[in-house]
């Protein structure tokens, strides 16, 4: 089974060179972690900066630097800053190629669930309808199952939708499952779960292979 | 010779503003907020505010300081999280709210500073934000009909700005001003720093003066930080 950073450890595997890439919040801001050096990508943020670097050494944190997280950050050689429009002018005309983003719920048609719990305080949804609703490559970083262990990857979304028929892969502490013709499939087994573990943890259809390779995660 | 835009101070730039207005805020989260401005607003007491701004501060700072006084009575925005006051006033139904997509939210104001009354996005197709909004198809995909937003008065926080009114930002406190400053029939620029016409370089200005009224000289800035997220520092010794 894989902790956080194992998640992002995976997904890192998934990024190519050349690419622009948004982080989500959580999980996926971890990704930029595990980039391997001398690999040419660039990370967006999209409060309005290309080329975003790590966090600042201390004392050297800039109020007006920060992450759609609103945590301080750092710019890389290369960097530009831009306003909001410009920003997801970049993220609706499709110029970012990975959209990685946390979530509640996944269903199996690929409609995503991750900003409002019906009864609970609504925060909003801040940029995540506009990115889920353009990116044509967007994965899923999320535990396979919620705190009171139930499955996040169901046969349809029961909280109120991001998007629709947007996620393509999903990667969990479990597995990394590709979705496709309605249905979840599975690709890859973290290291030391089985695939029995995972078809319980699945609430949604799953396509299990004859071959279900483990992950390779160094 | 430039028409001039300078004001004294936040007193003289908020002249005008009354009870019932709907405003513009730039900022993301409490990057790149009017301070002042908001300071003269607690200060007026106007009220029954509608406020267009992505967020909505945190109790103490931003527009915290104006819902703590129950100034405003409708919130736009795309992310309200971080404010208990809010939330209390939202749950007990003193506060409107529309919650709307980021992108949508800056392209609206793009939009209605650009005379575009309406624009599709995906945003939002399928999604709660769609109801009652008209759908059409372009290319296949399935678009969301979202109209222009302008306001009485927009409040943007520039870095340098002369007394043209042309405007520079810093850094990622640039994101929602530039479209605000677009979209308001009265637009008031504080800065950090104000200079002369002619000082700063044509070629590198963000905002150009014709978006902007007002134009003043903001003082004590405080620019605080939400998430203050640093790396240690280590001396190479012991690296």
């Amino acid at each position: 089974m894989l902790d956080k950073n194992g998640i992002a450890k995976r997904i890192a595997q998934e990024v190519r060179n050349g690419w622009y890439v948004n982080l989500g919040i959580g999980i996926p801001t971890l990704v930029a972690n595990y980039i391997p050096d001398g690999m040419e990508v660039e990370f967006q943020s999209e409060n309005g900066i290309l080329g975003m670097g790590p966090f600042p050494l201390e004392g050297d944190e800039d109020a007006d630097l920060i992450n759609a997280g609103k945590q301080t950050i750092t710019a890389m050689p290369g960097a530009v800053y831009f306003d909001s429009a410009t920003s997801f002018a970049m993220i609706r005309g499709q110029h970012v190629q990975l959209t990685v983003l946390g979530a509640m719920e996944v269903a199996q048609n690929g409609d995503i669930a991750n900003w409002k719990i019906p009864g609970k305080m609504v925060k909003g949804m801040g940029g995540a309808m506009d990115l889920v609703a353009s990116a044509e490559n967007i994965i899923v970083a999320m535990m396979h199952t919620n705190r009171a262990g139930q499955s996040k990857l169901l046969e349809a979304c029961s909280l109120p939708l991001t998007g629709v028929g947007c996620v393509k892969r999903v990667v969990t502490n479990l597995a990394v499952l590709d979705i496709r013709e309605g249905a979840f499939h599975l690709v890859e087994r973290a290291p030391g779960v089985t695939v029995e573990e995972i078809v319980a943890a699945t609430a949604g259809t799953l396509v299990v292979p004859d071959d279900v390779p483990e992950m390779q995660i160094s | 010779m430039a028409i001039s835009k300078v004001v004294t101070g936040s007193a003289a730039a908020c002249s005008g503003v009354q009870s019932g207005m709907t405003l513009m805020l730039g900022g993301f989260g409490l990057c790149g907020i009017p301070e002042c401005s908001i300071a003269e607003l607690v200060r007026l007491e106007v009220n029954d505010l509608t406020c267009i701004s992505n967020n909505a501060g945190v109790d103490d700072f931003g527009l915290g300081l104006l819902l703590q006084k129950r100034q405003i009575r409708k919130m736009i925005s795309s992310y309200v999280g971080e404010n208990d006051e809010f939330e209390r006033q939202m749950l007990s139904g003193e506060l409107e709210v529309d919650l709307i997509p980021q992108g949508s939210l800056a392209e609206r104001c793009r939009a209605g500073g650009a005379g575009i009354p309406a624009f599709y996005t995906p945003a939002g197709f399928g999604t709660e934000v769609a109801e009652g909004k008209e759908v059409r198809k372009f290319n296949g995909k399935p678009h969301i009909l979202e109209s222009a937003l302008t306001a009485d008065f927009a409040f943007v926080k520039a870095w340098k700005g002369d007394t043209a009114g042309n405007l520079v930002y810093k850094a990622t406190a640039r994101n929602f001003n530039p479209m605000m400053a677009m979209a308001g029939k009265i637009t008031i620029a504080e800065v950090e720093e104000l200079v002369p016409e002619g000082t700063l370089n044509p070629n590198e200005i963000h905002t150009p003066g014709i978006f902007v009224q007002r134009i003043f000289k903001g003082e004590g800035y405080e620019k605080r930080i939400e998430q203050r997220t640093v790396r240690p520092r280590q001396t190479e010794s012991n690296a």
